[in-house]
C-alpha cells in the first residue's frame, strides 16, 4: 500500500514537473517575442547571428544534401527500374527531398551544428556571469542576446532547408543522368510536371519553418535555464540535441498528417 | 544606501537572518565574511536582481525591490557592477566591452564613445590592450578592464564582488588602488564584498563583518584591527579554528568510524 502511494506520488510528481518546466519554457519564449523588437531595430545584431547559425552550417548543410540526394538517385533508380520507369527517378528524388527529407535532415543537422553551439553559448555567457553583468547595465539579455538568436535560426532554417534539397537534386542528377544514363531532359521535365509548388514547396518550406522555430526556441531556453556549472552547461547542450531531434521527428508526422491528401478526406 | 531588517531565503534555507547596514553617500565600504555567508546576495539585493523576503534595501532613498522595469532599468543605469572573474563579454575587444554600456545607454557619436574609452582604459592603464580579446588578458588585466566597462557610464554607486579573489600580489595592489581612485574622483559610493582582509583593511573607510545571515561586527579599519570579537579575530589572523569552525557539521567522529567497523 505504501508502496504504491510512494510510485503514485512519483509519477505525479514527475508529471506536474514536466507539465511546469513546459509552462516555464513557454513563458520564457513570449517573453524572447515581447522582447523581440531589439533583434529587427537593429538588424546587425541578427546578421551577426545569422552568419554563426546560417552561413557556418552551409558546408555540412550542402555536403549532406548531397550525398542524401545521391544515395536515393541509387535507391530510386534500382527499384524504379523493375517498374521500367526509371526516368521517374528524378520525380522521386525531388519529391522526398523537397517534402520530407530536406526539411527532416535539414533540421536535424541544424540542431547538432547550430543549435547545440547556441546553447553553449549562451550556458557559458550565464556560468560566466555575462548575462547578470548585462543585467547590471540595464541591459535586457533577453532583447540584446537571446531574441537575435532565435530570431537568426527561425529565419536561416528554411534557407537551410532549401539549399539542402537543391544540392539533393544536384546530387540525384548526378547520379541518374551522369552515372546511370537516365535521359537529361526527361530528368527535369517529369520533375517540372510532377511537384506541385503548393502541395511540395510551399509545404516544405512550412515544414522547415516550423522546425527552425522548434529547434531554436529549444536551444535557446536549454541555454538560458542551464545549470551555471561546466557540466550543468553539457547536460543543457545534450539536451537541446536529444529534444530538438525528437521535436522535429514529432512535429514532422504532425504537420505530414495535416498536409496529407492521398486517401481523400 | 540602506538595508534594514533584511531577511533573504532561497527556498527554505536562510541566507540572510537580519541585515542593518547603512553606506553613506561618497563612501568606500567592504562587506567581508567567510566563503558562502550571504556577501554576493547583498549585492543582488542592492542590484535589485534579487528581492528580501522581508525587510527594505533602499538605494538613494528609493525601495529597490518595489520598483518596476523602467524605473529600475533607471536606476541601474546608475549603478556599476564589477563582477567576481570580471564577466567580460568573450565575443568583443576590450574595446567594444568597455564601449558597451556606452552603445546601449546613449546616443552618442561613435567618436565621442571613442574617446570616453580611451579615457577609461588610460585611467585602468589598458590602452595599449584596447584591441585584445578577453580570452587573451591575464586575471589582473581582466579585472581592470571589467572596471573600466563598470565605470563607463560614471556610476553613482559602485558595487564590488570579491575584486581580489585569485589576483597576484601587484596586481591585488593596482585593483585595490585604483578603486579607491575611482571612488573619490567619481564623488561616487562604493560597496565591496570580499574576504580579503589585509587588502580591502588598506583602502576602506568602514567595514561590516557578516556571518550566520547578521551583521556581527563593524567598524572603521582602525577600530576593526583592534578589535576583540572572536570571529573578527579569527578572520584578521586567519586561523583555522574558533567561532568559524573546521569542521563541517558531522556525527561524531568516533561513532562514524565504528559504524563502518561494525557494517
Amino acid at each position: 500500500m505504501a508502496d504504491l502511494a510512494r510510485i503514485l506520488r512519483r509519477l505525479g510528481g514527475g508529471v506536474v514537473d514536466k507539465i511546469w518546466r513546459l509552462g516555464y519554457a513557454s513563458r520564457f519564449i513570449a517573453m524572447v517575442l515581447a522582447a523581440s523588437g531589439m533583434a529587427f531595430r537593429r538588424f546587425s545584431l541578427t546578421m551577426r547571428e545569422l552568419y554563426f547559425a546560417g552561413v557556418l552550417s552551409l558546408v555540412i548543410i550542402s555536403v549532406s544534401g548531397l550525398f542524401v540526394g545521391m544515395v536515393l538517385a541509387l535507391q530510386g533508380f534500382e527499384t524504379l527500374q523493375n517498374f521500367g520507369a526509371a526516368e521517374a527517378v528524378g520525380v522521386l528524388v525531388a519529391t522526398s527531398l523537397v517534402k520530407e527529407l530536406g526539411p527532416v535532415v535539414a533540421g536535424l543537422l541544424f540542431a547538432s551544428r547550430a543549435g547545440s553551439a547556441m546553447t553553449a553559448e549562451i550556458g557559458l555567457m550565464k556560468t560566466t556571469e555575462q548575462l547578470s553583468a548585462m543585467e547590471m547595465m540595464a541591459v535586457n539579455p533577453l532583447a540584446r542576446v537571446i531574441a537575435p538568436r532565435f530570431w537568426a535560426g527561425v529565419i536561416s532554417m528554411p534557407m537551410l532547408a532549401a539549399i539542402f534539397s537543391v544540392m539533393g537534386v544536384f546530387g540525384g542528377w548526378l547520379v541518374a543522368v551522369k552515372l546511370l544514363g537516365v535521359d537529361n531532359g526527361t530528368f527535369w521535365s517529369q520533375m517540372q510536371a510532377q511537384i506541385d509548388f503548393r502541395l511540395g514547396i510551399v509545404n516544405g518550406v512550412i515544414k522547415s519553418l516550423v522546425f527552425g522555430t522548434a529547434i531554436t526556441a529549444i536551444a535557446v531556453f536549454e541555454g538560458y535555464d542551464a545549470t551555471p556549472t561546466a557540466e550543468g552547461v553539457a547536460s543543457a547542450t545534450t539536451r537541446t540535441v536529444v529534444a530538438s531531434a525528437l521535436a522535429v521527428l514529432a512535429l514532422d508526422f504532425v504537420l505530414t498528417v495535416f498536409m496529407f491528401r492521398g486517401i481523400g478526406l | 544606501m540602506t538595508l534594514r531588517d533584511v531577511k533573504f531565503s532561497y527556498g527554505v534555507r536562510p541566507v540572510l537572518r537580519d541585515v542593518d547596514l547603512t553606506i553613506p553617500r561618497g563612501k568606500l565600504v567592504a562587506i567581508m565574511g567567510g566563503s558562502g555567508c550571504g556577501k554576493t546576495t547583498i549585492l543582488r539585493l542592492i542590484g535589485g536582481q534579487l528581492h528580501p523576503t522581508s525587510g527594505d534595501v533602499l538605494v538613494a532613498g528609493r525601495p529597490i525591490a518595489k520598483l518596476r522595469g523602467d524605473e529600475l532599468f533607471r536606476m541601474r543605469r546608475r549603478m556599476g557592477m564589477m563582477f567576481q572573474f570580471g564577466a567580460l563579454f568573450t565575443d568583443m575587444t576590450v574595446y567594444d566591452n568597455v564601449a558597451f554600456p556606452l552603445r546601449e545607454h546613449t546616443r552618442l557619436p561613435e567618436d565621442i564613445i571613442h574617446d570616453l574609452v580611451i579615457m577609461k582604459l588610460h585611467a585602468v592603464g589598458l590602452r595599449g590592450a584596447a584591441e585584445l580579446r578577453p580570452a587573451e588578458l591575464s586575471g589582473g588585466m581582466a579585472r581592470r578592464v571589467a572596471l573600466a566597462r563598470t565605470v563607463a557610464l560614471d556610476p553613482m554607486l559602485i558595487m564590488y564582488d570579491e575584486p581580489f579573489a585569485g589576483l597576484d600580489p601587484i596586481s591585488l595592489t593596482i585593483i585595490g588602488d585604483l578603486i579607491r581612485r575611482l571612488n573619490d574622483a567619481l564623488g561616487a559610493t562604493s560597496v565591496v564584498v570580499t574576504h580579503d582582509v589585509v587588502e580591502s583593511l588598506k583602502i576602506v573607510d568602514y567595514v561590516y563583518f557578516v556571518a550566520e545571515g547578521r551583521v556581527i561586527a563593524q567598524g572603521t579599519p582602525e577600530q576593526v584591527r583592534a578589535s576583540a570579537v572572536p570571529f573578527v579575530r579569527q578572520f584578521i589572523d586567519g586561523e583555522t579554528d574558533g567561532p568559524v569552525p573546521f569542521h563541517y557539521p558531522a556525527a561524531s567522529y568516533s561513532s562514524e568510524l565504528m559504524a563502518a567497523q561494525h557494517g
